[in-house]
């Protein structure tokens, strides 16, 4: 087994202000193999795009911190790097996208420059050199009449195509891996596919390992080899994706699935299954398992202590983070 | 775009041509009689009579008002009354102390009050923004003539690293004319610094929140090409606004600068004719000023399609 | 406890004047300066002494128990006419607030209802607002014969377009509101109107506004005093106590920093005191400011 491109370990991030201290991520750890796609699932909340910006700390400077663990990639802590180490890496090793493509480009720069603007900071291209990167990268996510988009300016372009721009500026320096949080979240349907494919598509061709956050259990069925699911800071199940919609081991994850239209047998149900209850509060420190609450199987022990990960049955790949596996997965 | 910048010089104009009407209905209407007024206390009713006449005030208002406009398009700002020298003659040759006080502030000023205002949102909230928030708040107190007479009293009087007053043509010498600029040039453009300083501050602050600053340093962008490159271009717009505004300021100061420091400007021109009530200098320059104002807020109006390419016309 | 209930509980509760004062410090500080030279150039004959009696034989004392700041070029006291020239500014900034809010306010009201009135107003306001307003002061004094209500208009006029920009746009903002379309749609008479939605919402921006053009035409009066374009020179001003008193800026400097601190600590106590209201009256603002 090769050493892991990205290991997470024990991630502690938390968040301060005059309230108090919120643990958005409290204990994380997952590990993402070269060229690997894994996707990190959960309501909104859960600490999921925490866990992204914890990885490239671009965490609010005064308000977020990572308070403990490591984060490793390709061996070296990135938790323990200046900035300017940092700033080696971000763009140029890992590439980042984000969730609102209609707030996340400059407004006033060309697209061009902004593409050009990575190979020039990270490979020293000259102006010209970077330039014609630029032009190949929109071309490579396939938007049309590339050479002459580029002095062109992100208001004139739609929301799918501007993170088609996205992407390209993050995987113009050939990165080792892509984050990609929400990506999809905040465009149509239709759009939504489209660009999916194109991710997909585009790590055939590069061979960048992929960390997809998201809530939509329907986009990591499409795109992931792994699925990490979040709640409350923690996590509470992995499992290779068939393996995850085949087996669900946590009650959570059973939930999620249960709660979303599957197969014929959604498409005819009346009413959609909802988990009862709310997502807890992330500023009083938990006592056992953060799910209790909203459980059907919990039982006291469940609220006494936090349940470590442990394997489910059969599958080495498989964790879940829950006392009652058993009853949970009984026929 | 072209249809915008015509539509822009006609706006202009329409503005000129109402700053015309305006200067020259001053004349008319305020209180009392301007003959007897710009004649003075000791005048006799024929002299009053001949002002009156030299001025054309006995004809029909818009008859004037015609007749001035035509001179004035000419070039013609009318004859001072004292000395009877054309008051653009007048104008011309005290020219260049005035625009060298001017572009030094302008550029001094400008280039201070970004660093400072950069810098103050940059570090929100810090000892340094503080600071700068209260210089802000002082500099835009403290009337021009006495931080001129307080610099004059530290710097040139006490300290005697300058020259107390007076102006030195560049032909004389670089350093001359500076050093005798440098004192006015702070206690001209002080106001100016604190006005640019505090929207720049402002303005900065709503960039550096925006999701596209989280994007650059996602990407690995310095700390340098963050904050010049693409916050403040982004800050453009209301900053560059405020730059055109804040000429008025400095076109006022411009009057009480050279005075207090004795620069041979169209500033001390003006002041020479309140006293001896010279109209016609005072009408002449005003026009000048209020039309290097007006076009300089066109260039600004003009630059914003510079700034931001969302604003197209 | 949810987020939102635990947030609310926070927000102290209490209400009286220490806290007012802890909350809105360069308000209240602003104020309390103000109040201070009011008081004093109220009390001016009790406190300060004569301002024109002229002894030559003390010219140009430095400050002393007898003459707090010093005396001038004609052996007058300092500080009796520093005090005294309090009341030209204070009245003079006084005023010409008074009188540019109220002109702009009728004239913004108008321009903000009437679209014709509004093409034709803006316009001027555009065309008064390029001329800089020391030279229009400068330029309507020198027409009159010089006293305190000249000096007052002359500042006034610049200062309305501003008033006129900043009213009509509220107006045009609140009319947008669908309250006042609603109101509009049942029939509500065009007064009860201004008196209930409009009127109540230009209140704060105005009031704020009315403190900045106060500053500026304290500023202004000093200028023109200086520049010889003011009050008769009779009246003890600052600015003109600064201008006769030039030459001696190496000899005697009391002369004009008396006056010119006077000067900037009213300025800045009004400047202050306009922040302090928009702080106060606008929090969002505040928490960026």
């Amino acid at each position: 087994m090769t050493a892991p491109l990205l290991d997470v370990q024990d991630l502690k991030t938390h968040f301060f202000n005059e309230d108090g201290i919120t643990r958005a991520v409290d204990g994380l750890s997952f590990a993402v193999a070269p060229q690997e796609t894994v996707g990190i699932v959960g309501e909104s909340g859960c600490g999921k795009t925490v866990t992204a910006l914890s990885i490239l700390q671009l965490l609010p400077p005064r308000l977020g911190r990572i308070v403990g663990g490591r984060i490793l990639f390709e061996g070296t802590d990135l938790t323990r790097l200046s900035e300017r180490q940092l700033r080696a890496i971000r763009g140029n090793r890992i590439g980042m996208i984000f969730q609102e493509p209609m707030t996340s480009l400059n407004p006033v720069l060309s697209i061009g420059h902004q593409i050009a603007e990575a190979v020039r900071i990270h490979k020293g291209f000259s102006a010209s050199a970077a330039r014609s990167r630029a032009s190949q990268m929109l071309d490579l996510v396939k938007i049309p009449d590339a050479a002459r988009r580029l002095d062109d300016y992100p208001h004139q372009f739609s929301g799918g195509m501007r993170q088609r721009v996205m992407i390209a500026m993050a995987l113009a320096c050939d990165p080792k891996m892509l984050i990609a949080d929400e990506p999809t979240t905040a465009l149509d349907v239709t759009i939504q596919a489209q660009v999916l494919k194109l991710m997909l598509e585009l790590k055939a061709k590069t061979g960048a390992a992929i960390v997809l956050i998201t809530h939509d259990l329907g986009v990591v069925a499409e795109t992931c080899q792994r699925v990490v699911v979040m709640y409350a800071g923690r996590k509470v199940e992995e499992a290779p994706v068939g393996e995850l919609f085949a087996r669900p081991a946590h009650p959570y994850t059973r939930g999620l699935l249960a709660s979303i239209a599957r197969g014929k047998a959604g498409a005819r149900a009346k009413r959609l299954k909802e988990i009862p209850g709310m997502v807890p509060s992330l500023r009083e420190p938990m006592q056992g398992c953060a799910f209790a609450p909203r459980c059907q199987f919990a039982i006291d022990a469940c609220r006494l202590q936090q349940p470590g990960l442990r394997p489910v049955a059969g599958e080495p790949q498989h964790q879940a983070a829950c006392l009652r596996l058993g009853e949970v997965l009984a026929p | 775009m072209g249809a915008f910048i015509i539509r822009r010089l006609l706006s202009t104009l329409l503005v000129m041509g109402l700053v015309g009407v305006f200067i020259f209905l001053l004349l008319h209407l305020s209180p009392g009689d301007p003959a007897a007024i710009i004649a003075g206390d000791n005048a006799t009713p024929a002299q009053i009579e001949a002002i009156r006449t030299s001025l054309g005030l006995n004809d029909p208002l818009h008859v004037q008002f015609g007749r001035w406009a035509v001179r004035v398009l000419n070039g013609d700002l009318g004859i001072s009354i004292f000395s009877n020298v054309p008051v653009a003659t007048l104008i011309a040759q005290r020219v260049w102390p005035t625009i060298s006080l001017a572009f030094t502030t302008i550029v001094l000023a400008v280039a201070l009050a970004l660093a400072a205002g950069v810098l103050a949102a940059w570090k929100a909230g810090s000892l340094a923004d503080r600071l700068v928030m209260i210089l802000s708040v002082v500099g835009f107190s403290v009337p021009v003539f006495v931080v001129g007479y307080l610099l004059i009293y530290v710097f040139a009087i006490t300290l005697r690293w300058l020259p107390v007053q007076g102006y030195s043509p560049l032909a004389e010498g670089l350093w001359p004319w500076a050093s005798h600029l440098i004192l006015p040039s702070t206690a001209l453009g002080l106001a100016y610094v604190a006005l640019i300083a505090r929207i720049t501050r402002t303005a900065m602050l709503d960039v550096l929140a925006e999701d596209y600053m989280r994007t650059a340093r996602a990407k690995g962008v310095g700390t340098g090409p963050m904050l010049f490159k693409h916050a403040l271009k982004s800050a453009g717009v209301p900053i560059v606004t405020v730059v055109g505004i804040g000429i008025a300021l400095l076109i006022g100061g411009v009057v009480i600068t050279e005075t207090v420091f004795n620069l041979p400007g169209i500033g001390r021109l003006v002041v020479d004719a309140i006293s001896k009530r010279d109209y016609p200098i005072i009408q002449g320059v005003i026009l000048l000023f209020s039309g290097v104002y007006v076009i300089i807020n066109l260039l600004v109006d003009l630059s914003y399609t510079l700034l931001d390419p969302r604003i197209r016309y | 406890m949810t987020v939102a209930a635990a947030e609310i509980a926070r927000i102290p509760n209490r209400s009286g004047m220490w806290h007012f004062v802890r909350r809105n410090p360069t308000l209240v500080g602003g104020l309390a300066v103000l109040l201070l030279v009011a008081l004093a150039a109220l009390i001016a004959p009790l406190i300060a002494g004569d301002p024109i009696a002229a002894k030559p034989v003390n010219r140009l004392r430095p400050p002393s128990q007898i003459n707090w700041l010093g005396t001038d070029q004609l052996g007058r006291d300092v500080w009796a006419r520093t005090v005294y020239g309090a009341r030209i500014s204070l009245v003079v900034g006084l005023s010409v607030a008074a009188i540019a809010m109220t002109i702009g306010l009728l004239i913004g009201l108008l321009a903000g209802f009437s679209r014709t009135v509004e093409t034709v107003v803006m316009r001027l306001m555009d065309g008064l607002m390029a001329i800089p307003a020391i030279l229009l002061a400068i330029a309507f004094v020198s027409l009159s014969r010089a006293s305190v209500s000249v000096v007052v208009a002359a500042i006034a006029l610049p200062e309305i377009p501003r008033v006129v920009r900043l009213v009509r746009a509220v107006v045009l903002s609140v009319r947008e509101q669908p309250f006042v379309e609603a109101a509009v749609a049942s029939g509500t008479r065009l007064p009860k109107i201004l008196r209930r939605h409009i009127l109540p919402a230009t209140m704060p921006p105005l009031i704020v506004q009315a403190t900045y053009v106060a500053a500026s035409a304290i500023l202004i009066e000093a200028a023109l005093s200086f520049l010889g374009a003011g009050t008769p020179p009779e009246i003890p001003t600052w600015g003109n106590m600064i201008a006769s008193s030039r030459v001696y800026l190496g000899l005697a400097p009391w002369t004009i920093f008396g006056p010119g601190l006077a000067l900037a600590l009213v300025v800045l106590a009004v400047n202050l005191v306009g922040d302090g209201l928009r702080d106060h009256l606008d929090p969002r603002i505040a928490r960026r400011m």
